[in-house]
């Protein structure tokens, strides 16, 4: 299961690439392979602002509905729209053409809960 | 490849009714019109023919009897789908349902010619209080998450007497039916989801970093939807009770427990009753359900109205009642099938009901006992009454629980429910309800074992092909999600 060392992972199985003050998020390649194909994806609206761990999006596989959890806290600030049309690029390309959203990190956002690819490896296999 | 029941022979392929029609109606033959079309109607008048498909009588029977036999049922196979409790009915109920003096009755007929079905239904509600340990019961709602609501609508009504007008948050495990977040959200409260344990049980310490002043209420289903039983449910409810909150209880595993504890005596406020599962009504179908609440002194001034009442000896309807949350339903319930229900209960008596619950919990355990070494086993111990595997073994040849449940279909059966609960990877929910006899789990634990079977020989590539034995074989779920197709192009207009 490719886990990229240069991304940061939440316990909730999502991922996050920080570029300066924003940070660009989706679901890793273990929380796609466990949902199974995914039908649809729900997208935040650009603009709206949420606290860490606060449901901001939606997947839905053939197996299940899952919310999809703020990693830290932010505001939205672009979202791909290339999923509405398809949302299988969540299973194909994770890290890559599946990303979620973007977001700007809120001011003192606490980056101190996420994983690094280590952290998160050692996580799946508890 | 071997059958353990009757899959093969005459079936036939069926398409759609206007994929048969004919041009022109064989079946009907109406006569013109004499004259003009009355001028009243001329606005109405077709312009082209109606898109009546063109079948003879024989020919219209055949297509839905035909479409009926693909279809499964508890009359036609077991049916062990995990969280559901797919009991059979048993006839008598339909027998009584429908005696002329209870089925060809009118809601608006006058009260002192309708006596005999308000006691019956009155009886009813004093059996489901003394069942649940919560003596106060509406009939009213219409199903088991329109209970729900009701429960929730009461819960918040009697927060709201109490000038608690911020407890608006309801707690709900992960394990939860989808209906529970779904329930308090309808009625205005804000869900937050409680962690389970390692065990498939309430974690006391997260369910109390979540308790303070804004807790409405918590929602808990015992047995939880892993089948197993949350024993610390005294502590939990003393837990919510002591921050202010109510427990809601999904009645949706009474099964289990039926006859032998009391949702009420475990401290729980108010519980609906899926009486379609542990009373042996008939499951959807598109016919009228019901989900009777009980609920305690606390909750009972908040009961929808009307409630039935009794007058010396006479009954009536009691509209009047200053906190009631007010009528969730045009009717004092769906009296159809609360009289199967009633039927079912007056069938046991008080003193074999127990009876329900022992078997199904037999059953459960008998089929864990059976599989428990070919399958893995996420919570060990006894279970209640549904067990619960995993594909963990199967998944390191490539095999999945989807697999597994296609692959049970060409064996003859219906699959149990498959991935749910959520927090189990895999998961497959078995449960055999009390009405199944040995020889009939014995033969499912046989297809089940067969499958493992199968998995551990390397056969995989008739599994991945499963089922191929039904008139449809694999569909492609992916793409009826992604892509549905949802009305027939040329239906008509």
């Amino acid at each position: 299961m490719s886990i990229p060392a240069e991304l940061k992972y939440a316990k909730e199985h999502e991922w996050l690439r920080i570029e300066g003050d924003e940070a660009v998020f989706g679901i890793s390649a273990h929380a796609q392979e466990a949902l199974g194909d995914i039908v649809f994806v729900e997208l935040p609206e650009v603009g709206r602002s949420f606290d860490s761990e606060e449901s901001i999006g939606v997947v839905e596989s053939v197996k299940a509905v899952s919310d999809v959890y703020a990693p830290v806290a932010g505001e939205i600030t672009g979202i791909n729209e290339a999923l509405e049309s398809s949302p299988e690029l969540v299973n194909s390309d994770p890290y890559g053409k599946g990303w979620i959203a973007r977001f700007k990190l809120a001011e003192g956002a606490d980056l101190s809960e996420l994983m690094d690819a280590g952290a998160y490896q050692a996580y799946l296999e508890e | 490849m071997s059958a353990y029941s009757g899959v093969t022979g005459i079936q036939h392929e069926e398409p759609l009714i206007f994929e048969r029609a004919h041009s022109e109606p064989e079946s009907i033959s109406l006569p013109g019109i004499d004259g003009p079309a009355p001028k009243a109607l001329k606005e109405f008048l077709r312009e082209n023919p109606a898109n009546i498909p063109g079948l003879s009588e024989p020919e219209t029977v055949r297509h839905f009897v035909r479409l009926s036999q693909w279809n499964h049922g508890i009359e036609t196979g077991f049916y062990p789908l995990g969280s559901c409790t797919m009991k059979y009915n048993p006839r008598v109920n339909e027998k009584i349902a429908r005696l002329p003096g209870l089925a060809q009755l009118h809601p608006d007929q006058p009260l002192h010619t309708v006596q005999g079905v308000l006691s019956l239904l009155f009886d009813l509600q004093s059996w489901l209080g003394e069942i649940s340990g919560l003596p106060f019961v509406t009939l009213q709602p219409a199903a088991g998450a329109h209970g729900e609501l009701a429960g929730l609508m009461m819960i918040r009504a009697h927060l709201d007497s109490l000038g608690e007008i911020s407890r608006r948050k309801v707690l709900v495990p992960d394990s939860a039916h989808g209906t529970n977040p779904a329930s308090a959200a309808l009625c205005g409260m804000r869900t937050v989801e409680i962690k389970s344990g390692p065990d498939g049980r309430i974690d006391l310490a997260e369910l109390k970093s979540h308790l303070d002043g804004e807790t409405a209420a918590l929602m808990l289903t015992n047995p939880n939807t892993t089948g197993m039983f949350e024993s610390d449910i005294r502590e939990i409810c003393d837990l919510v009770h002591q921050a202010g909150g109510l427990v809601y209880g999904d009645g949706a595993n009474l099964n289990a427990l039926v006859g032998i504890a009391r949702p009420g005596d475990m401290g729980i406020d108010c519980l609906h009753i899926n009486v379609h599962k542990t009373f042996s009504t008939p499951h959807g179908g598109g016919g009228p359900g019901a989900g009777p609440v009980a609920v305690n002194e606390t909750l009972a001034p908040y009961l929808p109205v009307p409630r039935i009442a009794k007058d010396s000896d006479a009954f009536y309807l009691e509209y009047e009642a200053e906190k009631s949350i007010g009528p969730i339903l045009g009717s004092i319930g769906q009296t159809g099938v609360l009289l199967r229900a009633a039927a079912y209960i007056a069938a046991f008596g008080h003193e074999h009901l127990h009876k329900i619950a022992e078997d199904a919990v037999l059953n459960a355990n008998y089929v864990l006992a059976r599989l428990k070494d070919a399958y893995h086993v996420p919570f060990p111990g006894l279970c209640k009454h549904e067990c619960l595997l995993t594909d963990e073994e199967q998944n390191r040849h490539g095999i999945k629980t989807l697999d597994i449940a296609k692959r049970l279909i060409d064996l003859g059966f219906h699959p149990m429910t498959v991935y749910f609960p959520l927090i189990v990877h895999g998961a497959m929910l078995i449960e055999p309800t009390e009405t199944e006899s040995k020889r009939t789990l014995d033969t499912f634990c046989d297809a089940m074992l067969e499958i493992a079977a199968q998995v551990e020989a390397g056969d995989i590539e008739a599994l991945l092909a499963a089922p191929q034995k039904p008139v449809r074989s694999r569909l492609d779920e992916t793409v009826a999600a992604r892509n549905p197709v949802l009305t027939w192009p040329e239906s008509g207009d």
